[in-house]
């Protein structure tokens, strides 16, 4: 089904503000299999610079990958057809534990693609006090019939 | 920021040594948990099926872990990574036995300004090409 493209643009300001938290950047970094000591071990992350253990790069999909205002069912989107199937990110720092974030998500872009509709939306990742700390691109492809 | 591959050791078309990384349902499940992306194509066979699926299939972002992993380990600082994108062009398929085997390879494609190169990553399954334009931009010692 095409998507509104009336959304092309639109701008979902941000929900609840999310506490990036030291248990969950290791239970990801245990989920990716990668047993770098900065994503566990506070000493090993101050020893590389850090103020506290980092996240992995891939870790802000944790807040980004689902943009709730994206069921609006003016939009048209059937989230049973959706792959995901481009994902990008332009890091200001790395995320680490005891910061807490906000996402602030725009509809970028609505295109067809043969008999599909491709979505693409930019998550502004920032700290509450205003930091900006990453930029998500998310393409998502809605498959057609 | 303490990468410890230097900018001046590298050039364009300086390659990064390919490494292999299984995947098993086990680690896709631990994904779906971590990451909160519970989709059953990534763990329920028969939910794949429906959709026109071989199998169940990998996270997209599961792979993509997997090449930042690779980029962050040569760089020597997951921190040094300031930018990261790609396309998912092929699904990883993940049968119950046996699992599946990612091959992940790169290449220095450009050197930036302040100490940057692009790395541009292959990744690979069953021979085909999951990943596409996959690249990363790494700031270097």
């Amino acid at each position: 089904m095409a998507l509104n493209r009336d959304f092309v643009g639109r701008v979902f300001p941000p929900g609840e503000p999310y506490e990036v938290g030291r248990v969950k950047i290791s239970e990801f970094a245990d989920a990716i299999g990668d047993p770098n000591p900065v994503f566990r071990d506070r000493e090993a992350a101050k020893a590389a610079g850090y103020p506290d253990v980092i996240a992995p790069p891939t870790f802000p999909i944790v807040m980004s990958l689902y943009t709730p205002g994206l069921a609006d069912p003016e939009l048209g989107l059937n989230f049973a057809m959706v792959v995901h199937s481009g994902q990008s990110f332009a890091y200001v720092r790395p995320l680490r534990a005891g910061d807490v974030v906000t996402c602030t998500s725009t509809i970028t872009e609505i295109k067809s693609v043969g008999s599909h509709e491709s979505m693409t939306v930019r998550t502004e990742i920032a700290t509450v006090e205003g930091e900006p700390v990453c930029t998500c691109h998310n393409t998502l492809v809605e498959r057609g019939a | 920021m303490t990468a410890t591959v230097k900018y001046d050791d590298v050039e364009v078309g300086t390659e990064i040594p390919a490494r292999t990384f299984a995947v098993d349902r086990a680690n896709l499940v631990m994904y779906a948990g971590a990451s909160g992306d519970f989709n059953p194509i990534h763990w329920r066979e028969s939910t794949a099926r429906s959709v026109g699926l071989p199998d169940v299939i990998a996270h997209g972002m599961y792979t993509m872990a997997q090449g930042g992993r690779f980029v962050s380990d040569w760089a020597g600082d997951p921190g040094a990574v300031l930018d990261y994108g790609v396309r998912f062009s092929s699904p990883v398929v993940v049968p119950d036995e046996g699992g599946a085997t990612l091959e992940i390879s790169g290449k220095v494609e450009r050197k930036l300004d302040d100490n940057t190169v692009v790395v541009a990553l292959t990744a690979r399954s069953e021979g085909q090409k999951v990943l596409t334009r996959a690249k990363a931009t790494v700031r270097l010692a």
